[in-house]
Formats: structure tokens, C-alpha cells, sequence
């Protein structure tokens, strides 16, 4: 069903979880590029919408060996028989194999939510109410003319910001580029990042830093034993927190404890 | 009032009576109708469903209605095509159940979706590769065999049957019938078998997942065999519940007991192929994703309990008590065989679409509870509310049972 991406771009990120506070900014520049409609009261964190979720995790461990770890989860953009595109019956949710991205169309969701249950990384939302960007409070105005917002009843997730993709490629062509430039299309999350935990660009391209960064020894992604093949990486020293991201068995785990270069 | 409309040489309670006995289904039904509504127009935020129980209970509901009116395409398969004659007596009532189930779920499946407008989509943008893809074209086109196969008995209405057009119409349609219970039977192993096939596919919910044979997993096949199993009991059940209401006998006992008897085998058969297919499961995928067989029945109320529920308790009772001909020849016992038999494959269905999405794949991700809101439940029980309304109707004015008059001559 699925080619592989060739000599194309292949989009991805990587998360340094050692940089990462957890202050949410990425979160909030997501919201705010995406168009992402509120509620007037989010504290139902199992109906609202969040392309990008963070997750507070803890070594468990008492005071003073008390670590935590915070886990930015945006769209892994899965890539090996994407388990959201595969199952949706209408097509609305697809895999470009010349970047790699998993889009989500909007005007063609039927709201089954198939994607969402084979999805485990809960990484899409349903859209359970009309649009809502309350008039008054300044909202409106930050809404983006390039993403177009959601109505209700259709599922929509991460796209890694996919119209500056199409910015980016437009002022390339227009330059006479048919290749970008590293860093000149990166996501909402990746720009906002305070302490650039969060790096962005072309997995394919050996090049670019996200490449170099992925092949690093503290390397993982979520549940890959699962064989979603995530375009997400997460970079962290401390075995606690990469053991967090799959599930093993006892004697399973193996600690990064002389790592190479 | 109506007698004009009653099939000639059975009796039938009073119109009163009748009416009567329709309200409180035509009460389940309203609330049904006002939740749909509430649904339609407010949206799915009337739903206890979630980003985490993205199915939820009528998704519960459509599997197991679609599961229980088997008996219909079954049935059909085993009077027309394997041609076991004492069937003919229950083929209408299996048709009606079946009709009812399908068209039940058809119109919740309507009201599930997010977009309803946009069903049709399914259809013109299809993801052939998806198992709800299949699962729609194949109920969608077996909806309207089964209308095909409700038709002919609708014409044999007395009214009905005085216009020689339609009573040529239905004549004939009685003479095609192997075809379209061919063609039934085709739709329905494929949708039965790819309802199982939409969770086995899901790789990356280890609870659900499940190996197979080139691309169908395992839950396909066991999912046709299980219908086929528990729909033969939900066909004797609603039948014998006719029969209890009516105080009558409708249909002779020998069709009965084949159908136990067929029932009790295919859920034999399904029970070892569940067993191993669990076991081949807790030592294939469970591991493989890093989990051992414990760690999903650790979460919420979900404990190993449903498994032993499932298999033993709802599974091979049932199917000792109906391949035991002396056990399925009392009726209490026949009854509660096809009760544990249509239970289990209930919770089978509940397991695989509630439990699935309950238990966390992500090792710091968290379970939560669901509980469906009043509107969930009136769209849900709303089926059964119309399924009595049609089944009533269908036995009243119809000649739904063969054998009614011989087995009850009115003196």
C-alpha cells in the first residue's frame, strides 16, 4: 500500500528532553498558529484540542533523587503503514511521500474516529463543538488566513505546519529554488521553543542537524518497538526517562551507558 | 378495526390490546428519537465520548446487533443454499430480526459519525485498504438484500396480496430468493468478518491487535464464526420470546433444535479457535510490544475476570449446553444456552471496542473511565424499541410463521 519516500524529503523532529521545563510554549504557539479553537472552560482535557500535548513524567523516586521529565507529544507522522491512514475509510487523513507529513482533510473527515482508536499516541482530537474564538478578547484577531479552522464533528491533529511548507516553498520558487534551505521551513513549536529543545527539518537530509541529532546514541521515539516508525525523536541522557517511552519487558531495557560520539 | 389487514385463520389480540402493548416501545422509541436529535443538532457533545473513547457504546450496540441478526444471512445460507427444509418455518423471522438489527445500525451509525452528511463519502473517497470501508459497502448493500428478502413477505399481506401485480411481483421474488440469500451470504461473511478485521488491525493497540493469514488477522475469521454462532441463538430467543407472548406455538420444535444444534457446534468450534487465538496473542504480540498478559487487565475494573466471563463462563457452557441433545431439548436449558451464547458474544464486542480504547499504550499515559450520558443510552435503546415495533407489526398483519395456522387451528 505504502511506497517508501525515496529520495524525497522526509520531515521530522527531534525533542531534547533534557532542555525541555515544560513551560508550555510550544503549546501555546501551536494554538496560536493552528487556529485551534477553545472552550470556554479547557480544564476537560478529554474533549479539548491540542495538536501539541505535554506529558509530566517522574523518576518516582523521593526527595532528594525526585526527578521529573516533561514530554512534548505532537503528530509522530508515523511512516511505516501510518496506522491512522491505513484504517480511515474515506481517505481523509493521508501521507505525503515527498515530505512526509500526515495530513488531515478537514472538508473530507466523515468524524468516524477510526484514526483516533488506532491511534496510540492520542495525538488526534475531535472537533465535539462548533468552532469557538470568543469575540472580544482579541482571539479573532490572531486567527491565521492559512489554516483553515474546523467544524464540528471532524477529527484534526499536528500537520507540522504544513502551510509554512507551502510559504516557505512558494518564496523558494518564486527565488527560482526548488530546494529549501535548512531551518527555512520549521514548525510553530520548533520557532517558539525558548530553549530550542525542539529541532526541526529534513530527516533524509544528512546535512541537516535534526538528521545528526536522530542518529545520536540518546536517540528513541515513542513506543517504536510498536513499528510506527515515528518521525518524532526525543533526545535524553537519562535512562529513566527513555525507558518511559516504550514498554519492556523485565531485562529488556538497555541503558545508553557508554555512548559513541 | 384491523382485521381486514390480519392474515386469514390465525388469531390476534384486539386492536386495543395491541395498541397498548405498543406504547411503551413507541416511549423507548421517542426517547431514542430525541436523543438522536439532540445529536444531530447540537452535535456529539451530548455523548460521553472522548478523545480517549473515540467507540464507544453504540459502537457496543452496532457490533453486537450486527453480530445477533447473523442469523438472518445465515439462515438464509442454511435453507436456500445447504437446504435444510425444516428452516423455511423461522426463514421469515430471521429475515425480519436481521432487517431490523441492520437498519438499527445503519441509522446509529448515522448518528455516530461526526459529519452524517458526509457519509456517503465512505463511498466516493473509499480507503480500500481500511476495514470500515468494507464494512460499510458490505452492510450498506446487505441492507437492501435483506429489504429485498422483508419485501416478498410485506406483499403477502391480505390487502397486499388481492392486487394480482404485487402478489405476481411477490410470487416471483419467492422464486429468485436463493440468489439474493446467496448474495447475502457473500456480503455477510466479508462485513461480519471485517468488523472483526477493524480492530485486529489496529498494530498499535497491542490489546487489540492480532496476527492472521495475508491480510485478514485473526479477529475476522473469528468474528464471522462467532455471528454465526450467536445468531441462530438470538434468532430461537426472539422467537421463543414471541411464542411466550403470544402464548402460542410458532414454530415447530424441530427447527429449533437444528438451529441450537448448529449454533452449539459453530460456538464449539469458535471457542477452541478463541483459545488458541488468545494464546497465541499473550505469546506473540503481548510480549513483542513489551507487555505481558497482566499488564491489560490491571487497569479500572478490567481484570482477568472478562476473560474467564468471556471464554468459560459465556462461552463453553453455552456451547455444552446446546451441543447436548438432551440439554437442548428442555426449553429452560435451550433458553439459557442461547441467552449465555448471544451474552458472550456481547461482551466479546464490548471487550474489543470499550477495553481496547480504555487501556493506555504509553507507559505514562493514564486510564480513564466512560460512562454513557442519557442520550447515548436512548439512541441505544431506541433499537430495541423498534425492533419490537417492527417484529409486532410483522406478526400481526403478516403471515411471518408458516406453520402458525396448523400448530394453532382456531375453532
Amino acid at each position: 500500500m505504502e511506497e517508501e519516500h525515496g529520495h524525497g524529503n522526509k520531515y521530522g523532529m527531534v525533542i531534547d528532553l533534557d532542555k525541555c521545563t515544560g513551560c508550555g510554549t510550544c503549546m501555546v504557539a501551536c494554538a496560536a498558529e493552528n487556529n485551534l479553537s477553545v472552550r470556554p472552560d479547557e480544564s476537560d482535557k478529554q474533549h479539548s484540542i491540542t495538536w501539541m500535548s505535554l506529558y509530566k513524567i517522574s523518576n518516582g523516586k523521593k526527595f532528594p533523587d525526585t526527578e521529573y521529565s516533561y514530554f512534548p507529544r505532537p503528530c509522530m507522522h508515523c511512516n511505516h503503514h501510518t496506522p491512522c491512514v491505513s484504517v480511515c475509510p474515506a481517505t481523509a487523513t493521508k501521507i505525503d511521500f515527498n515530505t512526509g507529513i500526515v495530513s488531515q482533510i478537514y472538508a473530507r473527515c466523515i468524524g468516524c474516529r477510526y484514526c483516533m482508536a488506532a491511534c496510540p499516541y492520542h495525538a488526534r482530537s475531535f472537533n465535539w463543538w462548533d468552532g469557538y474564538f470568543p469575540k472580544g478578547k482579541g482571539l479573532e484577531r490572531y486567527l491565521s488566513p492559512e489554516v483553515s479552522p474546523r467544524m464540528r464533528g471532524v477529527v484534526e491533529k499536528c500537520s507540522f505546519c504544513h502551510h509554512r511548507l507551502m510559504r516557505a516553498k512558494t518564496k523558494a520558487y518564486t527565488e527560482n529554488r526548488r530546494e529549501l534551505e535548512e531551518n527555512e521551513y520549521i514548525t510553530a513549536c520548533a520557532e517558539a521553543c525558548p530553549v530550542q529543545a525542539i529541532t526541526f527539518g529534513d530527516l533524509n537530509n544528512p546535512e541537516h542537524k535534526v538528521s545528526k541529532l536522530a542518529k545520536s546514541p540518546y536517540a528513541f521515539r515513542l513506543l517504536e518497538r510498536l513499528g510506527t516508525e515515528p518521525k518524532v525523536y526525543y533526545l535524553s541522557t537519562k535512562d529513566w526517562v527513555r525507558k518511559f517511552a516504550d514498554n519492556y519487558l523485565p531485562g529488556e531495557f538497555k541503558p545508553v551507558t557508554s555512548p559513541k560520539g | 378495526m384491523d382485521s381486514e389487514l390480519i392474515p386469514g385463520g390465525v388469531k390476534r389480540c384486539s386492536t386495543r390490546t395491541f395498541f397498548l402493548w405498543t406504547l411503551p416501545w413507541i416511549a423507548l422509541l421517542t426517547w431514542g428519537l430525541v436523543s438522536a436529535f439532540l445529536c444531530l443538532w447540537k452535535g456529539l457533545n451530548q455523548t460521553n465520548m472522548s478523545n480517549y473513547f473515540a467507540f464507544a457504546l453504540w459502537i457496543v450496540f452496532d457490533l453486537s446487533v450486527i453480530a445477533l441478526g447473523a442469523g438472518a444471512f445465515f439462515t438464509g445460507f442454511l435453507t436456500y443454499i445447504i437446504g435444510l427444509k425444516e428452516l423455511k418455518n423461522i426463514i421469515n423471522a430471521t429475515v425480519i430480526i436481521g432487517f431490523i438489527c441492520y437498519s438499527g445500525a445503519v441509522a446509529m451509525l448515522g448518528i455516530d459519525i461526526g459529519q452524517p452528511i458526509r457519509g456517503w463519502f465512505i463511498f466516493w473517497h473509499v480507503n480500500v485498504h481500511s476495514m470500515l470501508a468494507e464494512v460499510s459497502f458490505c452492510i450498506t448493500c446487505y441492507l437492501g438484500v435483506l429489504t429485498i428478502e422483508y419485501l416478498p413477505l410485506i406483499l403477502e399481506n391480505r390487502q397486499a396480496d388481492k392486487i394480482p401485480a404485487l402478489h405476481l411481483f411477490s410470487h416471483n421474488l419467492h422464486h429468485i430468493m436463493a440468489i439474493f440469500a446467496a448474495t447475502g451470504t457473500f456480503l455477510s461473511f466479508f462485513h461480519q468478518g471485517s468488523l472483526g478485521g477493524m480492530y485486529g488491525v489496529m498494530y498499535a493497540r497491542p490489546f487489540a491487535f492480532r496476527e492472521g493469514f495475508y491480510v485478514w488477522p485473526s479477529t475476522f475469521f473469528l468474528f464471522i464464526l462467532s455471528a454465526i454462532a450467536a445468531g441462530p441463538s438470538f434468532t430461537i430467543l426472539c422467537t421463543k420470546l414471541a411464542e411466550k407472548i403470544t402464548r402460542k406455538r410458532l414454530v415447530p420444535e424441530n427447527a429449533f433444535q437444528t438451529l441450537a444444534k448448529i449454533s452449539g457446534w459453530l460456538l464449539s468450534t469458535y471457542i477452541v479457535l478463541k483459545i488458541i487465538d488468545t494464546i497465541c496473542w499473550v505469546y506473540g504480540v503481548v510480549p513483542r510490544a513489551g507487555l505481558t498478559f497482566m499488564d491489560f487487565y490491571k487497569e479500572g475494573p478490567y481484570g482477568v475476570w472478562l476473560l474467564v466471563l468471556e471464554i468459560i463462563i459465556f462461552g463453553v457452557i453455552p456451547a455444552i449446553i446446546l451441543m447436548t441433545p438432551s440439554a437442548r431439548k428442555s426449553e429452560g436449558w435451550l433458553i439459557t444456552g442461547c441467552l449465555m451464547n448471544c451474552t458472550g458474544i456481547v461482551l466479546n464486542r464490548f471487550i474489543f471496542t470499550i477495553v481496547s480504547l480504555a487501556i493506555p499504550v504509553m507507559p505514562f499515559d493514564k486510564f480513564v473511565s466512560y460512562l454513557p450520558t442519557w442520550q447515548e443510552w436512548g439512541v441505544s435503546l431506541a433499537l430495541i424499541g423498534y425492533g419490537v415495533l417492527i417484529f409486532s407489526l410483522s406478526y400481526r398483519y403478516l403471515p411471518v410463521f408458516p406453520k402458525e395456522r396448523e400448530l394453532n387451528p382456531v375453532t
